[in-house]
């Protein structure tokens, strides 16, 4: 295995909202830094890097229903607390403006132009039934826990999220 | 302290201050003096260690009234 250098993983395994700003921000500190830095989006965490317009293909009542309800997108992302039928996110998202905070797809915009490579987790895309269409074309490459292994192994700092 | 440029993060918070000042570094040559105005307080931690991870210079920092006025010497 090489060795570890001045690389950030982050396994993004939420969809929330919050959760999003703090891997995006860190994965956008690294990269301001000098750092390599992948984020692998997992599970709910595929949600990030789907496409905001058009409809979800995808085959059999139970994964067309999943999708419907698990739409994703950048401008669909929950608040983990007091969302309150987003009524706490359209809140949190004029404080966020206040501080002239980015909203979450102006950062995923940042962390692309600053070279962070973007990982989707080929596993949940086949249980939910999602091709690679569903996606944005910023994903770099889609895989698995190899991948983010060999990634991983050479970075010094590992997180999830 | 002289500085060649000045970068305004006034109103900025983490991480945008450090990745503007990493953007606006990259049009200094090396030796210069980059000025970073700010009134997050967190760069009085986050500068020096950002130059700590970049191999940069830290100068110094200086406060005044809730402004902060610190010094990076591009390597």
């Amino acid at each position: 295995m090489t060795q570890p250098r001045a690389k950030l993983t982050v396994i993004l395994f939420s969809d929330s909202l919050d959760k999003v700003l703090a891997a995006f921000n860190l994965a956008i500190g690294a990269a301001s830094s000098g750092m390599d830095a992948t984020i692998f989006f997992t599970f709910w965490g595929l949600n990030v890097i789907k496409k905001n317009e058009g409809g979800i293909k995808s085959k059999g009542v139970m994964r067309r229903m999943l999708n419907a309800m698990n739409r994703g997108g950048t401008k669909r992302l929950p608040l983990s607390k007091f969302h309150m039928l987003g009524i706490g996110k359209w809140m949190m998202g004029r404080l966020m403006k206040d501080i002239k905070f980015p909203d979450a797809q102006e950062l995923l915009e940042m962390a692309k132009g600053l070279g962070v490579k973007f990982v989707a987790c080929t596993t949940t895309m086949g249980m939910m039934g999602l091709g690679k269409d569903a996606f944005i074309p910023e994903v770099d490459t889609f895989a698995g826990v190899a991948t983010y292994l060999s990634e991983a192994g050479e970075a010094r700092i590992n997180l999830f999220i | 302290m002289k500085a060649d440029a000045t970068l305004d993060c006034i109103g900025y918070y983490c991480p945008l201050p450090i990745v503007h000042t990493a953007r606006k570094m990259k049009e200094l040559r090396p030796g210069e003096v980059l000025e970073v105005v700010a009134d997050d307080m967190g760069i009085k931690e986050d500068l020096p260690n950002w130059c700590r991870q970049t191999g940069n210079e830290f100068l110094g920092i200086e406060e005044q009234g809730g402004q902060y006025r610190a010094y990076v010497k591009k390597k």
